[in-house]
C-alpha cells in the first residue's frame, strides 16, 4: 500500500505568505516579540493573529477563515505595531523581526469600532428577521464592541435583487460584507471559480459571470460558500415550509430518510461539541415532528455498494476477459451530486467513467415510491419523500428532470442539517434530550459500511469490504475491517489491495492489484482528472470523489462554522458509531438481500434496478450561453 | 529607420531637464559597477517620486540582496493622481532618461526583465515608446548580452493599464500585471521580496528612474546640492488651475508655495491643493510652507484655486473620485469614502450637526490608519484639511457659537 501526498497551495496565496522555516532551531528560526507587555517567541513567519491565538489573546476577525487563504480585507483585526505608521492587520502580518505589538490601544479599538459601524451601515435588514440570528459573525462583532446605535446610518432599501434562481444556493448581496470568503472558497478551495468580486469602489459586489443568475452559471451547488459566509448573504434554498405543509396534510404520507453526516453534526446546532452522533435521538424527534416513517439512507448506501460494486466487476470482466477496449476504467463514484455537476461542467468528455448508479438519496426515493408503496399499500402519489442531507447539491439533484424513474418525483425535498435543526426547534424539541429509537422497517437499520459514506474514503472502504469478499470469499485483510489507507483527510489518497485465491466466478481477477484513488474537494478532483487526462490513472480501477472537503460530513448543508478540526471530529463520530454496529458489510445487510429477493429480483444491475437505481448524465461544458 | 516622435525640448531645469545624451548614464553605470551605483544612489538621498517617498537606494539594495533567479524592474507610469502630468512629459520628451534608468536598475539589482506599466489613457504614446525601444534593440542597448563582457541581458516590455486609479499602487499594479483584478496586496511581504509572479521586484516611478542617470553621471553629492536636507534634488511639479502659466516645472525641493505661485503668475489664490486629490489643501495662511517630504509632500500635483472657487464643491469632486476609484476591497476605504461624501452632501444641504462632522473626521483618521493601501490611507486628507482650513467659508454663520469645530 502506498500513499501519495499532494501539496496544493492556492494561486492567490502563494505570493503573499512568508513561509515558515523548516528547521526552527536554526539561527533566526524563532523570533521573539512582545505582545501587550508579554514577551513570547514564535517561529519566523507566524502571523500576529496566530501568535495571539496561541497566547490566549483575542483578536476579532471577520474575513479570516481557517480553511482559506489570507485576505486582509475586512480590517477588523488591526493591531498597532510599534514604529509602523499605520495599523496592521493581525491576520496577514508575518512576524519576521522582533517587534512590539499592541492589540488594544485606543487607536485600535476606535478603528475596529468604526469598521464595524461602517459594515453595519451597509448591511441591510434587522437581526431578528434573519436566519443567522444567533450564529452571525457580524452580529457577534457588534455585540463584542457594544454597538447600540448606527453611528453612520443604516441602509434602508435593498440595493440588490435576491438571487434565488438556484435550487441549492440563494444569494442575498444586501447582507454581504464583502469578506470574500465565498470567493476564496469558490476559487481557491474548490477551484470552481463561479464567484468573484465585480466592479469597484462602492459598486463592488460578489458576482457571477456577467452577473447571471446562479442557476445559469457553472455553479456545482456544493454550498461550501454557505458554510463559510459570516452573515446571511448565502443560504440554502429552504423547503421546510412545504415540508410542514405536507406534514400538516393528513392525506400525505411523509417519509424521511436521514444521511449519516447530518446525524453526526446536528448536535452542533443544539450547542453540543462536534463529534457526537444523535442518530437515535433524531429518529424520535422526527417522529414527534410528524414524519410518518423514518428511514436510514445508509440502507441505499449499502444498495449503492451492491450496484456500483457489481458495475465495477462487470467493467473489469469486460476489460480483462472480453478485452473490450470501449470499457472505461477507472470507474468513478457518482454519489456526490456536486462532483457529478462538476464533471459535467469541467470534464464532460469523461462522463463515461462515471458509475451510472444513482446516489443513495435518489435510489431511496425511487424505492420508496415503488417498493415501499407496494409493501405498505399506499398510493405513491400520496407519498412525500424528504431527504435529510448534509448537502446543498442534493436539492439540485432531486430536482433533476431525469430523477423521476418511479413515475413520480423520486425525492420531493432535500433538507439540510441546518434546516432540520430549525424544524426541530420550531416543534419545541430539544434534540439532545430525546430518547433513542430505531429506524422503521422494511429498511431497518443499515450496515456500518453505509454509515461511513459520510467521510471521505468511506465509499471506497465500504466497496472494498464487499468487493474483496465477493471476489476472494474472505474478509478484507485489514484488522477489524478498518481500511486505513481510505481514512484521513489528505487531498488525494492512492492505495491498492492484491486479489489472491479468487473464487471460481472471479478467477479472471486472480493476482490483480486492485488500485484505487480517493479524493475530496473539487480542487483535488481536478488533480485526479488531470492525472486521468495524462494517462496516469491507467492502472487504477476505482476512484472515489466527493465534492466537499472532508466528504459529506463537510457538506454545504452542515452546521456553521466549519473547520478542519470540526470535520475531523465529525469523522471520528461516524467511525466510532460504525465500529459499534453488528453488521459492517453492505452485502450482509439482511434488508438489502430482502429487497433483491422480493423486488429487484433480477439482482444488482439487473433490468429493474437499471430502471430505478441507475441514471445518465448531461454534457454541460464550461461555456454558458 | 524608425523615427521616434520625440518632441523638441524647450525645457530647462537643474537635474531632469538638464543636458543628457542617451546611453551616457548606462555607460557610467558600467564603469561604476553595482556597488558604487548603490553607493551613489544612497549618498544622493533620492526618494520615490510617486509620492510615498521611500528611499530608492534601500529598495534597490533589498532587491539586489535577495536570492532569486528571477527579478523584475517595473516602471510605474500609471500616472493617475488627479493633477499630475509630469510623467507624460518625461515619457514623451525624455524617454532616454526613463529607459536608461530602467536599464541601470536592471543591471544593479540583477533583473533581466523590465516592464513599463503605462497608464491606459496614455495609449497614444505606446507606438512612439515601442519604436524607441526597437531603436535601442537595434543599437544593441537592449536584448541579449548588451554590454560586452558584462554578461548582462535586459529587455523592456510595455504593458497597458486599464484605467483604474488604484493600479498606481505598486502591489495593485503587480496584480494587474499578473492578470488579476487590480487590488492591493497585503504588505508585508513587500514587492522587493515577493513581487511580480512572486519574484523580487522593484517598482519605481517614472521620475525616480529618470533621475538615476543624472545622479550617476554627476554624483550623489552633486544631487544633494539641490533641495533640502531631507528632500534632496529637484522635483517635477505639474501645476494646474487658476494661474497664467500652468505646466510642468522642475524646481528644487524646498521651494515655498508662495515662490511657486509667483512663478506661475497666480493671482487671488485662495487655496493650493498639494499632492492631488489624495493630498492636502493649504489656505493662504500656509503659503509659506515649503514643498518637500518633511513639510508639504507631493508626487508632483499642485492645483491652484482662486477666490472664485467653492471649496465644498472642490471637496465633493475629490470625494466622488475616491468613491468611484476605491478598489472596493477593504472596509474603511470602500464604505468610509461613501460616508465622507455623504457628509459633504449633507453640509451642502445644511443638514448636519457638528458632532456628526467631528465623527466623520474621526472616521477619516481611522481610514488613514486602517485602510489596506495608500488610496484609503490618503483619501481623507482633503476631507480633513479642507474642512479644517476653510471652516469659515464652509460652515459660515452656522459655526458661530460652536466651540467644537
Amino acid at each position: 500500500m502506498s500513499k501519495r501526498e499532494y501539496e496544493r497551495i492556492p494561486v492567490s496565496q502563494q505570493a503573499h505568505v512568508v513561509s515558515k522555516p523548516k528547521d526552527l532551531t536554526a539561527i533566526g528560526g524563532m523570533v521573539s516579540v512582545q505582545i501587550n507587555e508579554k514577551k513570547i517567541t514564535v517561529p519566523l513567519g507566524t502571523t500576529i493573529l496566530e501568535a495571539c491565538q496561541l497566547n490566549q489573546i483575542h483578536i476579532p476577525t471577520l474575513c479570516h477563515h481557517p480553511d482559506l487563504c489570507i485576505a486582509g480585507v475586512c480590517r477588523v483585526c488591526v493591531v498597532e505595531v510599534e514604529k509602523m505608521r499605520t495599523l496592521q492587520t493581525a491576520c496577514s502580518f508575518p512576524i519576521t523581526s522582533p517587534i512590539k505589538i499592541n492589540t488594544s490601544t485606543q487607536m485600535v479599538r476606535k478603528a475596529r469600532r468604526h469598521i464595524i459601524d461602517l459594515l453595519l451601515s451597509e448591511h441591510y435588514g434587522e437581526c431578528y428577521s434573519c436566519f443567522r440570528n444567533g450564529n452571525c459573525e457580524l452580529q457577534n462583532l457588534a455585540k463584542e464592541f457594544g454597538v447600540d446605535n448606527y453611528t453612520f446610518g443604516h441602509v434602508k432599501t435593498q440595493r440588490y435583487e435576491v438571487d434565488s434562481s438556484s435550487a441549492a444556493v440563494i444569494r442575498d448581496m444586501n447582507k454581504c460584507v464583502l469578506c470574500k470568503r465565498c470567493v476564496r472558497t469558490c476559487i481557491d478551495l474548490q477551484e470552481v471559480g463561479v464567484l468573484e468580486a465585480v466592479k469597484r469602489g462602492h459598486e463592488t459586489h460578489v458576482g457571477t459571470f456577467l452577473d447571471k443568475p446562479l442557476a445559469e452559471v457553472i455553479c456545482i451547488n456544493c454550498g461550501q460558500c454557505i458554510n463559510r459566509c459570516p452573515t446571511s448573504a448565502l443560504r440554502a434554498n429552504d423547503p421546510s415550509d412545504e415540508i410542514w405543509a405536507a406534514i400538516d396534510n393528513p392525506k400525505k404520507h411523509v417519509v424521511i430518510q436521514t444521511a449519516p453526516s447530518p446525524r453526526a453534526a446536528i448536535g452542533e446546532e443544539f450547542g453540543k461539541e462536534a463529534g457526537k452522533s444523535f442518530t437515535g435521538e433524531l429518529n424520535t424527534a422526527l417522529r414527534r415532528i410528524g414524519f410518518d416513517r423514518v428511514f436510514d439512507t445508509n440502507f441505499t448506501a449499502d444498495l449503492t455498494i451492491m450496484e456500483e460494486g457489481t458495475e465495477l466487476l462487470t467493467r473489469l470482466k469486460k476489460a480483462i476477459v472480453e478485452k473490450d477496449e470501449s470499457v472505461k476504467l477507472p470507474q468513478f463514484t457518482s454519489c456526490s451530486p456536486g462532483w457529478v455537476k462538476y464533471i459535467e461542467h469541467f470534464y464532460p468528455e469523461f462522463l463515461d467513467y462515471l458509475s451510472s448508479a444513482k446516489s443513495p438519496q435518489q435510489m431511496f426515493g425511487a424505492l420508496i415510491k415503488t417498493f415501499y408503496a407496494q409493501e405498505a399499500k399506499i398510493d405513491p402519489a400520496d407519498i412525500v419523500t424528504v431527504a435529510l442531507m448534509p448537502c446543498a447539491a442534493k436539492k439540485f439533484e432531486c430536482n433533476r428532470p431525469e430523477m423521476c424513474d418511479s413515475g413520480f418525483k423520486d425525492v420531493d425535498y432535500g433538507l439540510t442539517t441546518r434546516e432540520m435543526a430549525k424544524m426541530i426547534r420550531e416543534a419545541g424539541i430539544y434534540l439532545p434530550e430525546m430518547p433513542k429509537s430505531h429506524f422503521d422497517d422494511p429498511f431497518g437499520d443499515a450496515s456500518g459500511a453505509g454509515l461511513i459514506f459520510g467521510a471521505t474514503g468511506g465509499v471506497m472502504e465500504a466497496a472494498l469490504r464487499t468487493a474483496y469478499e465477493l471476489v476472494t470469499g474472505r474478509e478484507v485483510p485489514f484488522e477489524n475491517l478498518v481500511i486505513e489507507p481510505c481514512r484521513g483527510f489528505e487531498g488525494v489518497k492512492q492505495a491498492s489491495v492484491k486479489l489472491e485465491n479468487c473464487v471460481e466466478q472471479y478467477k479472471f481477477l486472480e493476482g490483480v492489484d486492485l488500485k484505487f484513488v480517493v479524493a475530496h474537494g473539487t480542487a483535488n478532483a481536478k488533480i485526479v482528472m488531470e492525472m486521468l487526462k495524462k494517462g496516469e490513472l491507467n492502472d487504477v480501477h476505482f476512484v472515489e470523489i466527493m465534492a466537499c472537503p472532508g466528504g459529506c460530513l463537510g457538506g454545504g448543508g452542515q452546521p456553521i462554522p466549519t473547520s478542519n478540526v470540526i470535520r475531523e471530529k465529525r469523522a471520528q463520530a461516524i467511525y466510532e458509531e460504525e465500529a459499534s454496529l453488528p453488521i459492517r458489510k453492505s452485502h450482509e445487510n439482511p434488508h438489502v438481500n430482502y429487497v433483491y429477493e422480493k423486488f429487484l429480483t433480477d439482482g444488482p444491475c439487473g433490468k429493474l434496478s437499471h430502471k430505478l437505481l441507475h441514471t445518465h448524465y448531461v454534457k454541460r461544458g464550461k461555456y454558458i450561453s | 529607420m524608425i523615427k521616434t516622435e520625440t518632441l523638441s525640448k524647450k525645457r530647462s531645469g537643474p537635474v531632469l531637464f538638464s543636458e543628457y545624451k542617451q546611453g551616457e548614464g548606462v555607460k557610467k553605470a558600467l564603469e561604476l559597477g553595482r556597488e558604487n551605483i548603490l553607493f551613489e544612489l544612497k549618498s544622493s538621498g533620492l526618494k520615490g517620486r510617486g509620492g510615498a517617498g521611500f528611499p530608492t537606494a534601500t529598495k534597490w539594495m533589498l532587491t539586489a540582496a535577495s536570492n532569486s533567479d528571477k527579478k523584475f524592474i517595473v516602471c510605474n507610469a500609471d500616472e493617475g493622481e488627479p493633477g499630475t502630468f509630469k510623467d507624460r512629459v518625461l515619457l514623451l520628451e525624455y524617454p532616454e532618461l526613463v529607459f536608461d534608468g530602467m536599464i541601470i536598475a536592471g543591471y544593479t539589482i540583477g533583473a533581466k526583465n523590465g516592464i513599463l506599466y503605462l497608464r491606459g489613457e496614455y495609449e497614444y504614446m505606446l507606438k512612439s515608446l515601442e519604436d524607441y525601444l526597437e531603436l535601442l534593440r537595434m543599437d544593441n542597448l537592449l536584448g541579449e548580452n548588451i554590454f560586452a563582457g558584462k554578461d548582462f541581458t535586459f529587455d523592456i516590455t510595455i504593458r497597458l493599464g486599464s484605467g483604474a486609479y488604484v493600479c498606481g499602487e505598486e502591489t495593485a499594479l503587480i496584480e494587474s500585471l499578473e492578470g488579476y483584478r487590480g487590488e492591493p496586496r497585503n504588505r508585508p511581504p513587500y514587492p522587493v521580496n515577493t513581487g511580480f509572479l512572486g519574484h523580487p521586484t522593484v517598482v519605481n516611478n517614472v521620475e525616480t528612474l529618470a533621475s538615476v542617470p543624472h545622479i550617476l553621471i554627476k554624483g550623489g553629492d552633486w544631487f544633494r546640492t539641490h533641495g533640502t536636507d531631507k528632500s534632496t534634488g529637484s522635483k517635477l511639479f505639474s501645476i494646474s488651475g487658476d494661474c497664467k502659466k500652468p505646466g510642468v516645472y522642475e524646481l528644487p525641493w524646498g521651494t515655498s508655495i508662495n515662490e511657486l505661485l509667483n512663478l506661475v503668475e497666480a493671482k487671488n489664490t485662495k487655496a493650493v491643493q498639494v499632492g492631488g486629490a489624495s493630498g492636502i489643501c493649504l489656505p493662504k495662511s500656509q503659503f509659506n510652507r515649503v514643498l518637500g517630504y518633511e513639510d508639504a509632500a507631493t508626487g508632483g500635483s499642485i492645483m491652484i484655486f482662486n477666490e472664485s472657487r467653492n471649496m465644498l464643491k472642490i471637496l465633493k469632486n475629490f470625494m466622488e473620485f475616491f468613491v468611484e476609484e476605491s478598489c472596493g476591497q477593504c472596509t474603511p476605504c470602500r464604505i468610509g469614502n461613501i460616508k465622507l461624501l455623504e457628509g459633504v452632501e449633507r453640509i451642502e444641504k445644511d443638514d448636519f450637526t457638528f458632532s456628526y462632522i467631528n465623527n466623520l473626521k474621526e472616521l477619516g483618521r481611522t481610514m488613514q490608519a486602517a485602510s489596506k493601501c495608500g488610496l484609503g490611507q490618503s483619501s481623507p486628507n482633503s476631507f480633513i484639511s479642507i474642512l479644517d482650513n476653510f471652516k469659515d467659508e464652509i460652515f459660515g454663520a452656522k459655526r458661530k457659537g460652536e466651540k467644537n469645530v
